[in-house]
């Protein structure tokens, strides 16, 4: 039935079966060649060219975006710092090491239902603790409402944001710390905020070690 | 809120979709070797390396020697990552010695060095404390176009298989493997790649940044070349990071953009391969009509995971804390984007994640781990989604033939016994390899060793978790799972192996016996290939084949898990 209707459409590949065939036994030599200059072509050409021309393009960001003070490093834009003092706006809890560890990125790896996660360990505070420290240090009434990203671990332990929520009810405590005007904070706070990139992508979110420094630079 | 997450996970769709068509075809042409707007640059050093390495551009292969050249060119790439990682310690170059803290044993260096040539990219070890910057460049780097590249041959050669008649071969992997390089992967990654450090993801050699903060106290931040990683960390559906927080990491996934674009670099090319399989094939319905199942399939995976994970945490009811869970999360990403990335990486044998699935929410882990089961048909790896989709797709067929009682066909290819044969195996592989191993994981004490940090149906979640990531080529993990031990490492490495070259022997096998066969004439018998009909046919079969493997371990797991709290 089927060999008296040949298809309307002959493939392209009847042309393939005349081709030389590729034996097994040549397979070997190209096999060794191919890992050794491919290897070379992807990891070493490839990481040269992207070097010399990336690097001149974006030299700061090509160094880790550092900001510097004289001399000293005391910092990089992206990734975030621990801070204790009143007058500073705190960043979010951290799991990289002993927090904010730069050399030991990572979250908790807590499962939700996980008791030391809510409740804590010896030498864990759980979400629970860190949320009555939170509300005390900013004076902040025991069942005020807080955003949940200032009482979790972000999965880097370096994240450099908090949320613009986050930041308003630390607003207080810091123009208090500092004895400036409320006002002046929260104008601050709003130049800082940055909104979701090319308007769709992300989450608005406030840069805590940009905004410091800029509290320090405040006359 | 809810409605600007929404608008990032349509555009992203959207602009997966509006590209397919072109990449599609552009990738069809790398294909047949025919000309595109690259050759002028590219065609003089193509025939350079074919002369240098010996490659005969003429000749064409059996799907026997294919397999071989597949396998040999792995193990080739295996073994030279396997030497690299051993003796690391003399390269020169940072980091220096006192970061390094976790040694590269034998295991731990074998592991690794198939992790990566099987584009899985499992890692049992943090890269900040473990590797030298060289060994990340020459080593990961290389393995990341590689393997990545060698996928993409493979599916070309699968469907290569299906669009010829009466052939004996299926083409010439050397060839595919360098044009796949030349002309997608190398190009695509030198200009993402730049994208990426303009946005701040670091390009240097040196050494870890002593930091005076402004408080008076000291951090060190680890630095490195993580730039010539992170690009093609996705494009090749690789997806293992530069260092141990992988894409939540501030200098690996800087931005939201950063984090978009990674998306996007992990599933346009896979998506666009439907395009190929349906041009090459002479059936561009076809084609779309599968990439339009793996949109829904995505689809379901997305609404169930958003659901789970912007609800306020349930556990912290009366804590009066407010937000979706951020626990595991970056603000710069928040819900939305982690959401997206756990969904798109978990479906493309990729694994950049930016959020830490050990801290989802049951409901939350179930989409990806399910995704990974399933066998990474949505999208899927580079090259594998192709044979991935299809290969799920003839189950259907097949099926569908039971039901109605004809021999089943697709595109116009008979589906004898003997082909049924290499099907089966292919669909049973999977949930062989991945219950197998867990269950040895959950009896063996070594096993239950690795539970470190959760336990209980989390813990057998996490365990599940890792085999279903080693086995679909994934390598994202529930981190908490300590899987840096001699028992991990060596059924981990099983698990990647059988996934890889196992699935790519069965699918390239197949697509040998298919070129082979004439192609049969569409008659109203046929059961058709690009209606919603055939679409729903092929979504029906991997969720219910899916259920029928995994549904008894996944109620022991994430299901079990979410009922009791």
């Amino acid at each position: 039935m089927r060999d008296s209707s040949e298809p309307a459409r002959r493939t392209v590949s009847s042309v393939f079966p005349e081709a030389p065939r590729a034996q097994l036994s040549a397979q070997l030599r190209p096999a060794i060649l191919c890992t050794l200059v491919l290897t070379l072509l992807t990891g070493c050409v490839f990481p040269l060219l992207l070097f010399a021309i990336g690097r001149p393009l974006f030299p700061r960001q090509a160094g880790g975006s550092l900001l510097t003070r004289g001399e000293a490093v005391i910092g990089s834009e992206l990734i975030g710092q621990q801070f204790f003092r009143p007058e500073y706006f705190q960043s979010r809890p951290s799991a990289a090491g002993n927090g904010y560890d730069g050399t030991s990125s990572g979250g908790t790896n807590l499962g939700p239902n996980n008791p030391k996660l809510r409740d804590g360990a010896a030498d864990f505070p759980g979400i629970r603790q860190l949320a009555e420290d939170y509300r005390q240090r900013n004076g902040l009434a025991s069942d005020a409402l807080i955003p949940i990203d200032a009482v979790t671990r972000s999965g880097s332990g370096l994240d450099p944001d908090i949320t613009p929520e986050n930041a308003a009810l630390q607003v207080p405590r810091v123009a208090r710390a500092r004895g400036m005007n409320e006002d002046e904070v929260w104008l601050l706070v709003a130049t800082h905020t940055q909104e979701p990139q090319f308007g769709f992508l992300g989450n608005p979110r406030v840069s805590v070690l940009e905004l410091n420094l800029a509290l320090d630079g405040a006359p | 809120m809810t409605s600007t997450r929404w608008i990032e996970y349509l555009c992203f769709l959207a602009i997966v979709v509006a590209l397919a068509l072109p990449v599609g075809l552009y990738l069809a042409r790398v294909a047949q070797r025919r000309r595109t707007f690259l050759d002028p640059l590219l065609r003089p050093i193509e025939s350079v390396l074919y002369r240098l390495l010996g490659v005969r551009p003429q000749e064409e292969m059996t799907a026997g020697v294919y397999i071989a050249c597949f396998l040999l060119f792995g193990a080739g790439c295996a073994i030279l990552l396997f030497l690299l990682l051993i003796f690391q310690r003399a390269l020169s170059g940072g980091p220096a010695d006192g970061y390094l803290t976790t040694s590269m044993t034998p295991d731990l260096a074998a592991n690794t060095a198939v992790s990566f040539t099987t584009t899985t990219t499992w890692q049992a070890y943090a890269g900040e404390n473990t590797l030298r910057y060289l060994t990340q460049v020459f080593g990961l780097v290389a393995q990341n176009f590689l393997a990545g590249a060698a996928g993409l041959a493979a599916g070309f050669a699968f469907i290569r298989g299906i669009a010829r008649e009466r052939s004996a071969t299926i083409g010439n992997f050397w060839v595919d493997l360098i044009r796949s390089l030349l002309w997608v992967l190398l190009p695509l990654t030198l200009v993402g790649s730049l994208l990426l450090v303009w946005q701040g993801v670091p390009l240097n050699m040196a050494p870890y940044t002593f930091v005076h903060t402004i408080e008076g106290g000291t951090q060190i931040i680890a630095q490195g070349p993580v730039a010539t990683l992170e690009f093609i960390k996705n494009l090749g559906t690789n997806g293992g990071g530069f260092f141990n927080a992988n894409g939540a990491h501030p200098y690996a996934n800087p931005t939201p953009f950063t984090n978009f674009l990674g998306m996007l670099a992990i599933a346009v090319l896979p998506a666009s391969l439907m395009i190929t399989f349906g041009y090459m094939t002479h059936r561009p319905r076809a084609g779309w009509t599968l990439l339009l199942v793996m949109i829904a399939l995505f689809m379901v995976g997305l609404i169930v995971c958003d659901w789970a994970e912007s609800q306020p945490p349930p556990q912290l009811a009366g804590l009066h804390i407010i937000g979706g869970n951020m626990e595991g999360k970056e603000v710069r990403f928040g819900v939305g984007e982690s959401v997206l990335t756990a969904i798109v990486t978990s479906n493309t044998s990729t694994g950049s994640y930016n959020s830490m699935h050990d801290s989802f929410q049951p409901l939350g882990v179930l989409p990806p781990l399910v995704f990974m089961l399933l066998g990474e048909v949505v999208f899927g790896g580079l090259g594998a989604g192709v044979y991935s989709i299809v290969m799920a797709a003839l189950v259907g067929v097949f099926l569908g033939g039971l039901m109605v009682g004809r021999t089943p066909e697709y595109l116009g290819k008979k589906i004898g016994s003997s082909e049924t044969r290499w099907i089966a195996l292919y669909a049973l592989l999977t949930p062989m390899v991945v219950l197998v191993l867990t269950g040895i994981a959950v009896v063996a004490s070594a096993g239950r060793a690795g539970l470190v940090t959760n336990t209980g149906p989390h813990g057998f979640t996490e365990i599940l978790f890792a085999y279903a990531s080693c086995m679909a080529n994934n390598g994202q993990a529930m981190a908490g799972l300590n899987a840096n031990s001699v028992f991990y490492n060596i059924t981990t490495m099983i698990a990647m192996l059988a996934g890889r070259f196992g699935l790519a022997a069965l699918a390239l096998a197949l697509a040998g016996r298919f070129a082979a066969q004439r192609r049969l004439p569409t008659t109203v018998g046929t059961l058709p290939s690009d209606t919603p009909t055939f679409g729903g046919l092929v979504f029906g079969t991997i969720v219910l084949v899916g259920a029928l493997c995994f549904f008894p371990a996944l109620a022991l797991g994430p299901i079990v898990e979410f009922l009791r709290h």
